[in-house]
């Protein structure tokens, strides 16, 4: 018993470790030789040893079309206020869902559910044709107001917040005189502080790497997102690149898995947290 | 006197509901429902050309644009790739995920490491995927691609060989990075739902000298039902939406291998005749699918969950009853 129990748990590291170096190698690739110049890569793609063409590689790819930092201030532009109106209005919204009572509230939550699992996709043509009309194409906010409505997050906020707000702190909070949007702003706002913390992570992330939406808006250059920004590197003037294509990549993914593993135990109980509460 | 006080400020509380959802609302008329109902109006124009605008209704024939689509070699190649692609990613991703939730759920076994392992499986996950895509191109590259280096140098191939021209490995990869990409948060899911399920269970089970392959498929896998859907429903609408990875790995090629539903509709509307028209109407198409098959789902699991309910009521009673029962016959024969 003892035995077998041991070979198990041998098989089972084993298996995770093949998982965890698939896992790693492909970008561990992607890092080693955004060092090393176009001519050794041909020679040996995979190499363990870093190179000390980092500056030239850098020196071919912003050389072009490729400007990581408007894609940055774009993309940070972008997904700091989608999270800030997504988890603010949804918790508002998830309010008055939780603590009043009016006649079209059934409904309304009905409602929410139902269009919850709807793909903003899946509209696009009928969206871009609103927004060109209007002349708004290019921009930014056509990509963050839509964020006022989420209605996955508005389901998780009132789910979380049916358990963590009690109606006795709203009403006594009404006996000393407070307004409304005040009783929402300084007291439902920090207790849900958790759960706005989990779904802002993941709106942020998703709206980060976003490619669709902005690739069907944004057309001028200057506007463009950090995801278009890496479009780019697949055009033909980066085909023979390789070294440059390589650091245009590892610039996109270093700082994402560097803040992932900085709050990797707050993404994973995350995670875990919207499963068991979606 | 105070009751209709208090009745007045009911009513005005009331007006704070419609209030608060009032942002809410608007937003989502402007930006999702018209969107959506212009959509489905543009299936049914001659709206196409670039910098268009203005259309006019096909009376004479208003499906037109439905028919080109549903009779499209494209649109079926299409169809039928996103299918393929999702179900063959979604198998592996799905045993693979619940084989290492098994794992680390397991109370017997401790593995070691545990917690940087799944802080790894998940990170593919939070990568752009358009990063992801374009490494996997290079990745992948011919003659001297990274991939094509290993295997000619460990002696697995002879000669390079060009993955990104073959039909066939060209969706085996595409299937390989949804998998690699997913499994990871599959993985966390259902670990946080087999956590979920009571201790007591577990244990009775033990008792009753059950082995972790019963335990799994007798306790494990029925507790945790709900959630493998609502994980079966997510997925379904992401793989029914793929688009990240197979427009930027190989543009829907070699041949159309790898293009998917949303790369069409793309393609249709944004490149090419600029035929929002048709885009429309194959948007509509996949609307309608999507929201039948997930309302489908979740039919099954409302139904399946009270259902689950009930069943697990009366195994835990079943398991109860089996726990005396040993405990009974453990007496008596301590007896004897």
């Amino acid at each position: 018993m003892r035995r077998s129990s041991s070979i198990k748990r041998i098989l089972i590291f084993a298996v995770c470790l093949v998982l965890l170096v698939i896992s790693l190698l492909p970008f561990a690739i992607m890092l080693v030789n955004a060092t090393r110049s176009t001519i050794q890569i041909q020679q040996h793609a995979v190499s363990l040893i870093p190179s000390t063409y980092l500056m030239k590689n850098m020196a071919v790819l912003l050389g072009k079309s490729f400007n990581p930092a408007v894609g940055f201030m774009n993309s940070t532009i972008i997904s700091v206020g989608t999270t800030a109106l997504a988890t603010y209005f949804s918790t508002m919204t998830a309010y008055a869902l939780v603590v009043y009572e009016w006649k079209l509230r059934d409904g309304f939550f009905k409602f929410i559910l139902a269009i919850m699992m709807i793909p903003a996709q899946i509209t696009m043509i009928g969206f871009y044709q609103m927004v060109y009309k209007v002349h708004m194409t290019n921009q930014l906010s056509m990509l963050i107001l839509p964020a006022i409505a989420s209605p996955a997050m508005v389901f998780f906020m009132r789910q979380y917040m049916v358990g963590a707000l009690s109606l006795e702190i709203v009403q006594s909070a009404r006996i000393d005189g407070a307004k409304e949007l005040y009783i929402f702003n300084k007291i439902a706002l920090p207790i849900m502080k958790p759960a706005i913390a989990t779904q802002a992570i993941f709106t942020f992330v998703s709206s980060w790497n976003n490619l669709f939406t902005p690739l069907v808006l944004l057309t001028d250059q200057k506007r463009y997102t950090l995801p278009i920004m890496i479009s780019l590197l697949r055009g033909d003037i980066y085909k023979t690149e390789y070294g440059a294509v390589y650091l245009g990549l590892a610039l996109t993914a270093l700082p994402l898995i560097v803040v992932y593993f900085l709050l990797s135990r707050y993404i994973i109980a995350g995670v875990a947290l919207g499963s068991v509460k979606g | 006197m105070k009751r209709t006080k208090q009745k007045k400020n009911n009513f005005s509380y009331a007006r704070y509901g419609y209030l608060f959802s009032l942002p809410f609302a608007l937003s989502y008329a402007i930006f999702s429902l018209y969107p959506t109902l212009y959509t489905a109006i543009i299936g049914f124009t001659d709206l196409k050309g670039i910098g268009k605008t203005d259309f006019h209704f096909l009376w004479n024939d208003p499906f037109q644009n439905f028919r080109t689509v549903l009779t499209s070699p494209t649109f079926q190649t299409a169809f039928k790739n996103t299918i393929v692609l999702w179900v063959s990613n979604f198998i592996p991703q799905m045993a693979l995920a619940l084989l290492l939730a098994a794992w680390f759920t397991d109370r017997r076994t401790k593995v070691p490491g545990k917690g940087l392992f799944k802080v790894v499986f998940y990170m593919p996950n939070i990568i752009t995927a358009a990063t992801v895509a374009i490494l996997f191109n290079a990745l992948f590259g011919h003659p001297m691609g990274p991939v094509n280096d290993l295997l000619v140098r460990f002696g697995i191939l002879k000669e390079p060989f060009n993955f990104l021209i073959k039909k066939g490995a060209a969706k085996g990869i595409v299937i390989f990075i949804q998998t690699w990409m997913w499994y990871g948060y599959t993985m966390i899911v259902l670990i946080s739902g087999i956590l979920g399920i009571s201790p007591d269970i577990f244990e009775a089970a033990e008792v009753d000298g059950a082995n972790g392959w019963q335990i799994f498929w007798k306790i494990t896998l029925p507790n945790i039902r709900t959630i493998l859907l609502f994980t079966l429903v997510t997925s379904l609408i992401g793989g029914l939406n793929m688009f990240d990875i197979p427009k930027l790995f190989l543009l829907g090629g070699p041949d159309n291998a790898t293009m998917t539903t949303s790369v069409f509709i793309y393609n249709q509307a944004f490149s090419g005749a600029y035929l929002y028209n048709r885009a429309a109407a194959a948007s509509m198409i996949m609307f309608v699918i999507i929201v039948s098959a997930s309302a489908l789902l979740f039919w099954l699991m409302r139904d399946r969950d009270e259902e689950a309910l009930k069943k697990q009521k009366k195994r835990k009673n079943v398991v109860n009853k089996k726990v005396e029962e040993e405990e009974d016959t453990y007496e008596t024969q301590f007896i004897h």
